[in-house]
């Protein structure tokens, strides 16, 4: 089933807000194998001017495809979820992500398409502090595979 | 640290273990059962258990963070998920090599291409990370 294109452009409410946690941050980093020290070690965030621990750069990918999930389930849609893959992902930042942080995540569908008979779904999450301060940009394009054209 | 086109950053090479996959749905919130449950990655078609693509992409941009040592620097990062990192139930998992190169500078900003390889094949699709320059 193609996708109804009436949904490019739409932005949905956003999800609550999202309290960034020291330890969520040093369980991210060892995760992802990231070393430098402004991730683990608070005394040398701070040494560098942060007020906290610092999230790895692909850490605003846990707001971002939570949000992104609430929307895609939207049976109005006419996505199929269970056939999704992760296309490919890009973030913008303003700054890094840092402990403390109370973070709000707006979903907003950027552009449907299809090719090869895959649905094709681009989601732009903008991700900002409680007083509307920009932190980073997250942009996933997802992938249903063989879901248009009906040959699934 | 003068930057210049041109310059490679030192390689690093990651192994990636089942236990590195549940390790990483924890601190990511991604559950999906691809990643842990062989029965169910062979039954929709895959070869085994397979790594997020977030994983990969979170892993190969440390070769950019813990060479700048300065995240405010990062500006952007993308690639795409051209191809599945296999990961076998075995004490050696998968093995996956980051080489990044200064691909271009221009107006205070670098470019800096990524490649992630594991088994002889990229894993990631224009993998770019931009950052500002003095």
């Amino acid at each position: 089933m193609a996708l109804n294109p009436d949904f490019v452009g739409r932005t949905y409410p956003p999800a609550p807000a999202y309290l960034v946690g020291r330890e969520k941050i040093r369980e991210f980093a060892r995760a992802v194998g990231a070393t430098d020290p402004v991730h683990l070690d608070l005394q040398a965030a701070r040494a560098r001017g942060y007020r906290d621990l610092v999230a790895p750069p692909t850490y605003a990918i846990r707001l971002s495809m939570a949000a992104a999930e609430n929307v895609v389930v939207d049976p109005d849609l006419g996505l199929d979820y269970t056939k999704v893959v992760h296309g490919d992902q890009r973030f913008e930042y303003s700054r890094p992500i840092v402990a403390g942080d109370e973070l709000v995540c707006t979903v907003t569908i950027d552009a449907i398409r299809s090719a090869a008979g895959n649905d094709i779904l681009t989601t732009r999450a903008d991700i900002a502090t409680l007083d509307g301060e920009h932190v980073v940009t997250s942009y996933s394009v997802l992938v249903a595979r063989g879901t248009d054209g009906g040959d699934a | 640290m003068e930057i210049v086109e041109g310059m490679e950053l030192p390689t690093k090479t990651f192994t990636i273990t089942r236990a590195d996959l549940v390790r990483y749905a924890g601190a990511s919130g991604d559950f999906n059962v691809i990643h842990w449950n062989e029965r169910i990655a062979k039954d929709v078609g895959l070869p085994d258990v397979i790594a997020h693509g977030m994983l990969t992409m979170g892993l190969a941009i440390g070769v950019v963070t813990d060479w700048l040592e300065d995240p405010s620097r990062l500006l952007s990062y993308g690639c795409r998920f051209t191809r599945p990192v296999v990961v076998p139930d075995d004490a050696d998992g998968a093995e996956l090599t980051v080489s990044a190169t200064v691909s271009g500078i221009a107006d205070g900003v670098a470019s800096i291409s990524l490649r992630a390889v594991c088994e002889d094949v990229t894993v990631l699709g224009k993998a770019t990370a931009t950052i500002k320059v003095d």
